[in-house]
């Protein structure tokens, strides 16, 4: 291990590891990754079902497989790799950037930095945070900590399981509890369509012959030391719940899937601007955020349906973290060859730049800052609308001055697939003003 | 073998009593129906410090409140539990609730309350930028502040367990007798009433064991049932306490169990309050408190509701709707939304109004119906106890090696510039397992090697903190489990979440078989 390097990459899941590829790709020889688990790979190992792939390799895999792809890719490159390990602190510098670090074999050390590559992923959602009533009796979890649990603990979580919430983690649970002979109750949603891809209802749910029941919440849980039974309820369009409609089930284990949350705590602490609507940072087109020299890609920047997605935005943010550091070397040497020297150095950060603003019809935009003369030739903007849409629609972009600049029609659309778009550097360049709104409107 | 002293009920008033007595020569037990220390009121209350200005002159609490904090505070100090003098406000959202606080003040001074101070509502809100403009006036209480109430209780425990107090965990005292010198307590091993796990590893030491260098109890009668025999009885069972006075003396009170639900919010809502604030007492009925943690988040609750079960833990719709509503009089900021826990505690409020304190027969000790503010009183109810004891001439002699005091390595408090020399030498301070609170396995397994080690992952929680944070464990609980079965070497199936029974895993999950 160095004390400085030209960037570290903070987690080790899909993410970091994509960014980190394309950062050696695009350049830079002194990479660190650390990762907390004593493994990389990150949620992935022990996502052990398939259907991780399908875009970016082509094939279908599972997702300690997917992980393993990135891991061999990585093999021979020079990337030093720190695992079981924790960032704990990051101080952003003027010249560099100094991370605080802790484990159990390196020790407690500070190493520098010039840029910084944030994929620390994200957590879920629990209890607390949606208040469900009743008692704390055992046998309450979150998905993914019933995944990790079954599947790398090799232990069952219960026998007979309901779960609140139809995120994709909770379907993927219900499967995987059945295969496993649990008996899986239902499912229960309190919004009126699901939030987990159209696939995992199909493929978990209705081929198991799971009840979903949407508009529905899970109003009390009773047990002393285990859940004994649990109390759902229709709710009316304020989500209360609606007497009269009690379904009781005798069931030893809740599941909760009831969201994800971008774990931006290190960030947070950093300064780095974040989101309220993503609650992850507020990037620009290369997924830098707000403090120079660090990026952000992944779960922690925005939760994504799909890994493959991951592996493409982090292969931009470790592209661009290394023509950073890259940049700034040359800008360096120009310097001390000639003190007079002020030209421009290409500073995307002095660059012009509007931000993206979604209307009342999407839920958030990544990225949410373009600069469109540090755009090469197209940017990605990924988003998700705030309601589902059964029938064709047209997503549309307008500038400053209510100009159309771009559209793209979808044929349908929910809250629970990530859409993305593709904008041409061509189409940026004619942008007014100092934003473009994004919104879902009816196809002209 | 019989004890001097049997205290009933491992809450923060049996294990202060028990840490006092250890320091005399006697052959104490301390029984507790549930695994751990610390599983009723002492574990979810709001965890203030009280000023003492609340209780009415005369009673007990006026007598030991003030007292009782000025102990918690010296205690917390020689035991390393965490605490922090925040000071705390009444505020008065009308001008009729001056006159109040007026009272209140008077009362704070009878009591022996000092540095009390009515301000007007502008001072209170200069200190306070996040309470509502409604603010009147304030009446400032200096001296109080909040607790880790759990650790408090264990701490007292562990130094009276080191002195050689028996701790019985796990041990429900269901009848008592008198035998012409001594007390026969018969008292049922918790556990039995849970099903055992399917396969045969034995998940729990055998029962009745008692935990400490002290004595061990007899085993006799009926199948589980422990035979405890002590000279003396202690009854500090809470909500229980009527149940175990009624079985050696006449009735003379009864509990009124009474619940109070909260609301934990996360810390990363921002420095919402500095200090305590309660609502002024009003004839539109009792507000709510707002209370920074020791950890820096924020509990906002309890309400007050009559119950019929004394262990119903369980939070109300209604309730959670109600304590929202009044917090958000008080702090206008206040989003549920950013809560990361709901819970409930349950007073032990009974007819009489006050503390149940003295003697209900023979050699029969009652210090019943502890209702707030009992946490903070704890020490000087303790205190009091010994004061009865020792008249009754049973603390002769003070125990010539009594080895006091408690130090707890906390990663978080280890000084920046000495971080690196002591993860090197003690790498598992190195190894972070809860995120949220950055709680290393070092701290977890130092908990586990004290003279009360945890059995369940809440246990785990209640010592070194981890699952406290906003993940509620949902990181760190999977590992906590695997620590605590390969530090005790027990089947990972065994392990609970909390109290007997509450296993969090069921069976191994299918195995593969391989064809010949
Ligand atoms: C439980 C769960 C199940 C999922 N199932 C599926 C699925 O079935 N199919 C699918 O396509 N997608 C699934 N997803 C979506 C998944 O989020 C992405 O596919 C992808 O794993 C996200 O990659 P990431 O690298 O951003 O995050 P992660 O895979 O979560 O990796 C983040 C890594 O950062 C590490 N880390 C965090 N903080 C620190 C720190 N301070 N110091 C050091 N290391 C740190 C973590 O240990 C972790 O390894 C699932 C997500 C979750 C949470
Ligand atoms: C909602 C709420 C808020 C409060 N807020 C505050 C506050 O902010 N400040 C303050 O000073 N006080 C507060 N209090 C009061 C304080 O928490 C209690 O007064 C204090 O914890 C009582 O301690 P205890 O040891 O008497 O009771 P407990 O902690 O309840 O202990 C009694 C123990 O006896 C055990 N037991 C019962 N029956 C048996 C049996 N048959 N055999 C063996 N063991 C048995 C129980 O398991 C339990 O562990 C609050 C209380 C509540 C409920």
């Amino acid at each position: 291990m160095r004390d400085h390097y030209q960037l570290i990459v903070i987690g080790g899941g899909p993410a970091g590891l994509g960014a980190a590829f394309s950062a050696r790709r695009g350049g830079l020889d002194h990479i660190l990754i650390v990762e907390r688990d004593v493994e990389l790979g990150g949620i992935l190992n022990q996502c052990i079902h398939n259907g991780f792939g399908l875009h970016y390799f082509g094939e279908e895999l599972t997702g300690p497989e997917y992980a393993g792809r990135l891991i061999d890719r990585l093999a021979g490159l020079g990337i030093d790799i720190l695992c079981d390990a924790m960032a704990l602190e990051i101080m952003p510098g003027e010249q560099e950037h100094s991370l605080r670090l802790v484990s159990a074999d390196a020790g407690y050390r500070l190493v520098t930095c010039e840029a910084v590559v944030l994929a620390m992923g994200c957590r879920e959602r629990t209890r607390g945070a949606i208040q469900i009533p009743g008692t704390r009796a055992a046998g309450i979890f979150t998905a993914g900590t019933a995944q990790r649990y079954v599947n790398i603990e090799g232990c069952m979580v219960g026998r007979r399981v309901i779960i609140l919430g139809s995120g994709d983690i909770g379907l993927i649970m219900a499967r995987r509890m059945t295969l496993e002979g649990a008996e899986v109750l239902a499912c229960v949603e309190l919004l009126p369509y699901s939030g987990g891809l159209t696939r995992n209802i199909v493929q978990c749910l209705q081929d198991f012959n799971i009840p979903l029941f949407l508009s529905h919440t899970i109003t009390k849980i009773e047990g002393k030391d285990r859940v004994k039974r649990v109390t759902v309820q229709q709710v009316d369009e304020n989500f209360r719940p609606i007497d009269g409609t009690e379904m009781y089930y005798d069931v030893d284990t809740v599941l909760l899937s009831v969201g994800l949350i971008p774990e931006n705590e290190l960030s947070r602490a950093a300064g780095v601007e974040i989101d309220p609507k993503t609650s992850g940072p507020v990037v620009y087109e290369n997924r830098e955020t707000s403090i120079p020299g660090i990026f952000a890609c992944g779960n922690v920047l925005h939760v994504h349906d799909l890994v493959d997605f991951v592996t493409e935005e982090s292969e931009s943010a470790g592209e661009a973290a290394a023509a950073y550091v890259l940049r700034r070397s040359d800008t360096d040497k120009v310097r001390g060859r000639d003190e007079d020297h002020t030209g421009k150095s290409g500073d995307p950060r002095q660059a012009s730049c509007f931000s993206l603003v979604p209307d009342q019809t999407i839920a958030y935009t990544v990225p949410q800052r373009i600069r469109p003369a540090c755009v090469d030739n197209v940017v990605r903007v990924y988003f998700r609308v705030k309601a589902p849409y059964k029938t064709p629609k047209q997503i549309v972009f307008r500038d400053g001055e209510r100009r159309i600049v771009a559209s793209f029609r979808r044929p349908y659309m929910a809250p629970g697939e990530m859409e993305h778009v593709v904008l041409k550097r061509a189409l940026l360049d004619g942008v007014r003003g100092d934003h473009l709104t994004v919104s879902v409107e009816e196809i002209s | 073998m019989i004890f001097d002293v049997a205290i009933i009920g491992a809450g923060v008033v049996g294990c202060a009593v028990s840490y006092y007595l250890s320091q005399y020569e006697l052959k104490t037990a301390l029984l507790e129906r549930e695994n751990d220390v610390a599983m009723g009121a002492s574990r979810a209350n709001t965890a203030i410090i009280h000023g003492g200005y609340d209780p009415v002159p005369g009673t007990w609490m006026a007598r030991l409140n003030v007292e009782g904090m000025r102990r918690c505070f010296e205690l917390c100090e020689e035991l390393d539990v965490e605490c922090r003098k925040t000071g705390s406000y009444v505020i008065a959202l009308e001008d009729e609730q001056t006159e109040t606080l007026k009272i209140l003040l008077e009362q704070g001074v009878a009591n022996g309350c000092e540095g009390l101070e009515i301000i007007d509502g502008d001072a209170c809100r200069a200190r306070e930028p996040h309470l509502t403009e409604d603010v009147a006036a304030a009446l400032w209480v200096p001296e109080s502040g909040v607790i880790n109430p759990w650790e408090f209780a264990l701490a007292m425990a562990e130094v009276a367990v080191r002195n050689g107090v028996s701790f019985m965990p796990n041990t429900r005292v269901c009848d008592i007798a008198w035998e012409g010198d001594h007390y026969v307590i018969g008292a049922a091993d918790t556990r039995e009433s849970f099903e055992p796990l399917d396969r045969d590893a034995e998940p729990y030491a055998a029962a009745g064991s008692a935990r400490g260098t002290g004595e061990q109890p007899t085993t006799g009668g009926e199948r589980g049932k422990t035979m405890i025999r002590a000279r003396y009885l202690i009854n500090a069972a809470g909500v229980e306490s009527d149940t175990i006075h009624n079985m050696v003396a006449p009735p003379s009170f009864e509990i009124v169990p009474t619940r109070g639900e909260y609301y934990l919010l996360d810390r990363t809502v921002g420095p919402l309050v500095k200090s305590v604030i309660f609502a002024c007492p009003s004839a539109a009925g009792k507000g709510v408190t707002f209370s920074p943690t020791i950890h820096d988040n924020f509990l906002v609750g309890p309400n007050a509701e009559v119950i019929d079960d004394r262990d119903d833990t369980a939070v109300t719709r209604a309730a959670l709707d109600d304590i929202a509503r009044k917090a958000c009089r008080m702090v206008p900021d206040f989003n549920p939304r950013t809560s990361i826990r709901n819970f409930a505690g349950v007073r032990a409020n009974s007819t009489c109004g006050d503390f149940v304190i003295g003697k209900a027969a023979e050699n029969f000790l009652d210090l019943a119906a502890i209702k707030s503010p009992g946490l903070t009183c704890a020490p000087a109810i303790a205190r009091a106890a010994l004061d009865i004891l020792r008249e009754d001439g049973w603390l002769s002699e003070r125990k010539a090696d009594w080895r006091g005091g408690r130090r707890v390595v906390r990663f978080k408090e280890i000084p920046e510039e000495e971080r690196a020399a002591f993860v090197r030498d003690h790498p598992l301070y190195g190894r972070v397992i809860c995120r949220c609170e950055t709680i290393t396995e070092g701290e977890i397994v130092a908990s586990m090697k004290r003279e009360i080690p945890p059995v369940s992952i809440d246990g785990v929680k209640r010592r070194a903190g981890t699952g406290m944070g906003r993940c509620q464990g949902g990181f760190c609980g999977p590992r906590v489990l695997g620590i605590i079965a390969r530090e005790s070497g027990r089947d990972p199936l065994s392990i609970e979440e909390d109290g007997a029974g509450s296993r969090v895993l069921v069976s191994e999950t299918k195995k593969a078989v391989r064809r010949e």
